[in-house]
């Protein structure tokens, strides 16, 4: 077959083109022939096709996106903001941090272990590309109803591919969600977050300025890893017998990439590197036209120099190969052999591939004929963007509507049914500790994990001196926000900034991974722009920017999208990690206060979902001053030494908060409950704006102080006390009984 | 240009846990009658030079030294042509 | 002059800065060996860390126990100097044949992470002399490959010979014979544990700090040798 080149291009303009079945449309394919002057060569329609697929170029999600740049609060601590790898935040002392997170959805659908474990490298890689050292990962995974046969396979493999790669690349795992939805099934949610570590002086950004200045392909050989991987899998749903499409998923090797961290950060550390750029989805075609875009304007490749794993490969075919652990570099010449003899010392093949030019133009060679030359921001960011139509479904009021009052929905009253529906939520799938995950990961290497899951945020050492380190949490309830995707994007906010408040951390910036059903359905539409609009405001109205993320459409399994599901990321930062406040109730008489306004807020509930089946009503209420006064007083709790531990109300209520405070420090109580509130609602409603606390007695006062002087209710609910959880006047449960029912879900679902 | 298969296989008293779930995911997928399963390693080789007896030793030896660890495995060598 | 002790790194090696850091934290002085070294720069004595190296490839250990440091980690072990080998470390001694028997997969077949119960059964061994015999500790074990196996006569010989080091308390996690977490050679210089000590050095990040006795140990050792 003879070449599709650049010259062959412009003399065959009315050559039939495959554009449709590469998923352009007919506008966009119109478009490309417009900018280029002429039809496009086959590899420079394998580009574009790539690259302005919804995956890559964000085209349904732009518009709304903007919002988080429009809104953004100023914050002295943001050192980089969105458009690059990731975002950069200050966290003192000389010290920077850098997080993101992402989704790597339908490819851990077809392949669990690949798709989760290349996720995971994915993100990985895109810290790595900041200058950081990569120093945590968190993993909120979202499945199918926890009994359902497609569950068991997905789970296992999913955690198994998270595992196997995070724990080989040497980054602790310590924190993450595992949630369970009908909706999910068919369409897992795999995000996953990576956070990373540098000085001030060592940000790098990835484009290609300085012209003459060497392109450097280093990593992993190129192969036919998830060709069209991206585009197809992204940017369609699946049929409803099931994985019809079974296009080549990308394999990971984490030693490789384990070798590629190490390698990276020596040449970072001897300062050989101008831009640098990972290859993630759609490749090469991706991390040259973006590295073009974004610096001087123009590049030259020759492609012919890429190492391959496969000789076979077309060109076209390399430009779209989606194969792992490769990193694209630009180095001045004076800098290469330096930066070549690093890579030799590592054993890390490194390839000079082009040069960095001012034409304005890519412009790549093949066996010496020019098979592309487009101007590179057209490619890279230029994509379409689309307007879609969105509009509130009609059966949304009805939805809302439909609220799980007492009327509506049977409610346990008697001291027994309040045990029974107590036991039952704890060893719901959604509750049940998640111990036969967590214990597959690795939490203890680097040394520098000083809390881990089920603690509610994540908290790194970052100077083993001072003790700075940084918290982070991800949260996001699909229920809330399928009944009120703005209020539930805002409570995905509120969730995790209150959980990094527990820590004893200062919520500092946000990363968000906007996980929702088909763009082409107007519902959906609404959801997500609903959405972004509320988290948008909340980041503005809690002072925490947006430092990037990502958004993975085209969840849906025929007419059945997801739940729209924002998983909202926040880090923090702590003066000394030392003073972070734990979780678990510890020593006989401390003092446990419950602070915030508790309602009858059942909407979305963990106990309307397990007990009856039922999603209706509104989410809680969401107040975000409230949520800001909260974090105050946790943090200055802690930075005082108030506190002896913390926990943020969330999922199951009261309840299931003292529950896990109990069983995690292996300590009882003896809980009295608010005499104004009814005992079902004080134990499981799920009002926002919540925070058990347990204080020593002395510091009662000087806390119970710091709340009413912010106007933030607290009430004593009970005492640090004996080995049950004992509701007086209720009911009382031995903590091991509670441990065991816990516990034991997992183990009984997956082996 | 010659070729040279070797197979490793765990020793019979060793547990493999692997071969189990093999063979538990047999059962469940409606295999009647399978007994055991054990799951092993196979390497193949290319080498210069003729398939003879000398390619032989040099393969034993290089399953004896490197692709199998002589505590818990087996291996055995077949020479094709 | 405070004994130093050498950390190997291999490509893959993950806790070798963490083994760095416990050996300073107990008072002894690091030197960084590299898996392409061919001596010891001096050292006293040397920690082979966990970790993956070469991604566990064909066997944990099988490619790494070939590397020119191992050759001179070899002769100086036989010659009596002290070596620590944590994990992978352990995987490398039994591949080197410096320790006897071998480490395979896990009997569930997932990878632990867990806060483990273990007993120090020996401390006739340069690295487990600060501890008083039968001590139990807490000390976190991560590994996908960590079921130790040797024949019935090698396991009854290390019984016997009061070589078995440490020992899983509780439920064997993860299909050891005989709940063997870590063993030493005769001369008791060379041990290998599956477990982490490094990991549990520092009450801010491990379970305890019951880890640091190993790297006491040996410095105690080194200090009076």
């Amino acid at each position: 077959m003879t070449l599709d080149t650049v010259a062959v291009a412009a003399a065959t303009p009315d050559l039939d083109q495959p554009w449709a079945a590469l998923g352009l449309k007919e506008d966009e394919y119109r478009r490309i022939r417009e900018i280029l002057g002429r039809r496009p060569s086959s590899s420079e329609l394998a580009m574009y096709s790539v690259m302005w697929s919804e995956h890559c170029s964000y085209k349904s999600s732009k518009v709304h996106l903007r919002q988080f740049g429009e809104k953004a609060p100023p914050s002295d601590a943001l050192l980089v903001g969105m458009g690059e790898n990731a975002g950069v935040v200050d966290i003192g002392q000389g010290w920077a941090v850098t997080f993101k997170i992402e989704s790597h959805n339908h490819p851990s659908y077809v392949e669990p272990y690949q798709g989760a474990a290349t996720g995971v490298g994915g993100i990985v890689r895109d810290i790595l590309t900041m200058g950081a050292r990569p120093v945590a990962i968190l993993d909120p995974l979202r499945f199918g109803p926890a009994d359902a046969a497609d569950t068991r396979r997905v789970l296992p493999g999913v955690v198994a591919g998270i595992g196997g790669y995070g724990n080989c690349l040497g980054l602790p795992t310590v924190g993450g969600e595992v949630v369970f939805d009908p909706t999910y099934l068919g369409n897992p949610l795999v995000n996953a977050l990576c956070v990373g570590t540098l000085r001030h002086g060592d940000i790098k950004l990835a484009k290609a300025s300085g012209v003459g200045n060497l392109v450097v392909l280093f990593g992993a050989k190129t192969g036919g890893d998830g060709i069209g991987g991206v585009s197809v899998l992204a940017s369609e749903t699946f049929d409803a017998d099931g994985p019809a499409k079974r296009p080549s998923v990308q394999v990971g090797d984490p030693f490789t990439e384990k070798v590629l961290i190490e390698c990276c950060l020596e040449i970072f550390a001897a300062d050989l590197v101008g831009g640098i750029q990972d290859l993630g989805g759609a490749g090469l075609s991706c991390a040259t036209s973006e590295l073009a875009s974004a610096g001087s304007g123009g590049m030259h490749v020759v492609l012919d120099r890429v190492p391959l794993r496969d000789p076979t490969l077309s060109p076209e075919e390399i430009l779209m190969s989606e194969s792992q652990e490769r990193m694209c570099a630009v180095v001045e010449p004076r800098h290469i052999d330096a930066f070549l003899r690093i890579c030799d010392r590592w054993d890390v093949t490194a390839t000079v591939i082009g040069e960095v030019t001012d034409s304005g133009r890519l412009v790549i060679e093949w066996r010496g004929e020019v098979i592309v030359d487009v101007p590179p921001r057209t490619v890279a960011h230029e994509g379409p963007v689309y307007e879609r139509p969105f509009a509130r479904p009609a059966a949304q009021d009805a939805l809302q509507a439909d609220g799980p009052t007492a009327g509506r929905l049977a409610r346990p009253s008697s001291p027994e049914e309040l045990r029974t529906t107590l036991l039952r939520l704890v060893a719901s799938p959604n509750l049940a500790a998640k111990t036969w995950v967590t214990s597959q990961y690795d939490r203890y290497v680097q040394g520098n994990t000083v809390l881990a899951q089920p603690d509610d945020g994540g908290v790194i050492r970052v100077d083993p001196e001072s003790g700075l380190g940084v918290a982070v949490s991800t949260d996001g309830n699909g229920r809330f926000t399928r009944l009120d995707p703005y209020a539930g994007a805002q409570l995905a906010l509120a969730e995790a900034y209150r959980n990094v408040a527990v820590t004893g951390a200062r919520p500092l910036a946000v990363t968000n991974c906007l996980n929702f059903g088909s763009p082409e359905d107007p519902g959906v539409m609404w959801q997500f722009a609903e959405a972004t609009r509320g988290l948008a405001d909340a980041c503005l109205q809690l002072g925490v920017p947006v430092t990037g993320g990502n958004v993975s459409f085209y969840n849906q399994t025929g007419d059945v999208a997801i739940l729209p599901t924002p998983v909202v990321g926040v880090l923090g930062v702590i003066d000394d990690v030392a003073r972070r406040t734990p979780m678990g109730l510890g020593t006989p008489g401390e003092s446990i206060l419950l602070v915030g306004d508790t309602r009858d807020e059942f909407g979305g509930s963990e106990w309307a979902h397990d007990v009856h089946g039922h999603l209706g009503g509104l989410p809680p209420t969401v107040d975000l001053e409230r949520e800001r006064q909260l974090a105050e007083i946790l943090v200055a709790g802690s930075r005082d030494g108030l506190l002896s531990a913390a926990h943020d109300v969330a999922d199951g209520g009261l309840a299931q908060a003292l529950v896990e405070m109990a069983v995690r420090g292996g300590a009882g109580a003896r809980i009295v409950l608010p005499e104004d509130l009814d005992p079902f609602v004080a134990l499981f409603s799920e009002s926002a704006g919540r925070v058990v606390v347990v204080v020593p007695r002395s510091e009662e006062l000087r806390f119970s102080d710091m709340c009413v002087a912010r106007h933030v209710p607290v009430v004593r609910v009970g005492v640090v006390d004996g080995t049950a959880l004992d509701v007086q006047g209720l009911f009382s449960v031995e903590v091991a009984e509670l441990r065991h029912a816990a516990e034991a879900t997992f183990p009984a679902l997956f082996g | 240009m010659a070729r040279v298969v070797v197979d490793v296989m765990l020793k019979p008293e060793i547990l493999d846990p692997q071969g189990q779930a093999v063979l538990h995911a047999l059962g469940r997928l409606g295999f009647d009658g399978v007994s055991a399963v054990r799951q092993g390693k196979r390497f193949e080789i290319e080498v210069d030079g003729p398939a003879d007896a000398d390619l032989a030793a040099r393969a034993e030896q290089m399953a004896a030294t490197l692709l199998a660890n002589l505590v818990i495995e087996d291996f055995t060598v077949r020479v094709e042509g | 002059m405070a004994p130093t002790v050498g950390v190997v790194t291999f490509p893959g090696s993950l806790d070798d800065r963490d083994a760095a850091r416990a050996v300073r934290l107990a008072g002894g002085q690091v030197v960084p060996l590299w898996h392409k070294d061919t001596h010891l720069m001096g050292v006293d004595a040397v920690v082979l860390p966990g970790g993956f190296s070469y991604g566990d490839y064909l066997r944990c250990g099988a490619i790494a126990r070939f590397s020119p440091i191992m050759s001179a980690v070899v002769g100086a072990a036989r010659e009596g100097m002290p070596v620590l080998g944590i994990c992978n470390g352990f995987q490398i001694l039994c591949e080197s044949h410096l320790l006897p028997g071998a480490l395979t997969r896990n009997d569930s077949l997932h990878f632990v992470c867990r806060d483990q119960a273990l007993r120090i059964e020996s401390t006739a061994t340069a690295w487990t002399s600060a501890y008083v015999p039968g001590q139990e500790v807490v000390v976190p074990l991560k590994n996908g490959e960590g079921g130790y196996v040797a024949d019935e006569r090698t396991l009854d010989e290390l019984e016997a010979e009061g070589r078995v080091v440490v020992r899983y308390l509780g439920a064997n996690p993860n299909g050891s014979r005989r709940a063997i977490a870590g063993i030493a050679n005769a001369a008791g210089n060379v041990v290998g544990l599956m477990p982490h000590p490094e990991h549990a050095v520092e009450s801010l990040t491990g379970p305890t700090t019951d880890g640091l006795g190993f790297f006491t140990s040996v410095l105690e050792r080194l200090v009076h040798a």
